[in-house]
């Protein structure tokens, strides 16, 4: 509601506010290293602390749905607060502001790739990397599957094997997998809201 | 008709990562070196490492590095595009439910289900990787004599820095770049 009011009221205003749309998105995503779970925390700082354009409790949500959406979730999250505050327009400004930043750095890299990898130095160096990305993937595998398991659900755990020996050893289609996962995980919910249900009565 | 393949690849790749972070690695990986090859594993091992290195979203920092790379800036543009358009029409259509609605129970719970899997599949990409660091293009051997000694070891260190001190991923890249290329320079 406040969003329609501001847009009509002026266009000046209205202006002015998908600049600040626009520059906020482009400023956080040019210099958040680290992706989604870096960016989001600092966006709940800009638009509910700094900007005061969002309510905690609100943003929180949006962020919940950020995460459920496929997609990267700083993509995801900068359509929601551009929704929230100029409606679809609104969206388009901040994904356009979130996307520049990496869209002109790494196709700027990718013209020197080739001539980056062939080089001995950086050949050498990229080589002594693969172990440090392949310990920093490790690392995150472990958190993540440690959250899994302390929880105690087989049929989570289940999953996360059954889905490791689909993808790895028989190269099941990834997207398959994550329909599956998906739809096992919504009948569960279901399955599991029923029985609350029948034991509440 | 490249473009349009990349349209294409990249949208899959933003329709189904799920979850964020490294979610979307493994299909980034299928679509990219299994799928179409227009990269190799080492080549896809690099673009995962600068993007770890450079702000913004590996999905789309992979679109816009393998855009470029097979069609130009056009190609960075169409990729990119493709990434985000399931992005662009889901989150809207949830956004537009959620300020009528205010209701996030079931989606969360289909979440709840996505998780195991996405972790599975982070882990499966992610031996990919380990398996070209210690081994080589040449893949997995039971040899244990053709294991990359050095990368074996910048791998322990690696893992052993991130699980004891939570040290920034960056600063791993930096250090184990550095020391492989002391070391590889030394002995190559």
């Amino acid at each position: 509601m406040n969003k329609n009011m501001t847009s009509k009221k002026n266009t000046s205003k209205g202006l002015s506010l998908y600049w600040t749309l626009f520059s906020s998105t482009f400023v956080l995503s040019a210099f958040t290293f680290g992706g989604g779970f870096v960016i989001v925390p600092l966006m709940k700082k800009k638009y509910v602390k700094d900007l005061k354009w969002i309510e905690e409790e609100e943003m929180l949500n949006m962020i919940a749905i950020a995460q459920s959406s496929p997609g990267a979730i700083a993509v995801n999250a900068a359509i929601m607060v551009g929704y929230k505050m100029a409606g679809i327009l609104g969206a388009l400004i901040t994904t356009f502001g979130t996307i520049l930043p990496p869209l002109i750095i790494l196709t700027v890299i990718s013209f020197f790739y080739q001539g980056f990898s062939d080089n001995r130095y950086i050949g050498a160096m990229l080589k002594g990397m693969q172990a440090g990305i392949a310990a920093v993937i490790v690392d995150v595998v472990i958190g993540l599957s440690g959250d899994i398991i302390k929880k105690k659900q087989l049929i989570s755990i289940f999953l996360m094997i059954f889905v490791f020996v689909s993808a790895f050893f028989l190269n099941i289609n990834v997207g398959i997998l994550i329909l599956f996962s998906g739809i096992l995980g919504g009948l569960v919910v279901i399955y599991r809201n029923k029985g609350k249900g029948r034991a509440s009565k | 008709m490249i473009y349009l393949r990349l349209f294409i690849s990249f949208l899959q790749i933003g329709l189904f990562s799920i979850g964020g972070g490294y979610a979307a690695m493994p299909l980034i990986k299928e679509q990219i070196v299994d799928i179409n090859g227009w990269l190799t594993l080492k080549e896809f091992t690099d673009l995962v490492t600068i993007a770890e290195m450079t702000p913004g979203p590996i999905a789309i920092n992979a679109a816009s590095f393998v855009g470029n790379q097979i069609g130009g800036i056009l190609g960075s543009v169409v990729a990119t595009l493709g990434c985000v358009i399931p992005s662009y029409v889901i989150v809207l259509s949830l956004a537009w439910i959620y300020f009528r609605y205010k209701n996030l129970s079931f989606i969360s719970g289909v979440l709840e289900g996505l998780r195991p899997a996405v972790v599975a599949l982070i882990g499966s990409a992610g031996v990919s990787i380990l398996t070209l660091a210690f081994w080589g293009e040449n893949g997995f051997s039971l040899n244990l004599s053709d294991i990359n000694i050095v990368a074996l070891i910048l791998f322990l260190a690696s893992l052993f820095t991130l699980r004891k001190w939570k040290v920034s991923p960056i600063y791993i890249m930096l250090g184990t770049g550095f020391v492989g290329m002391l070391i590889y320079m030394i002995i190559e």
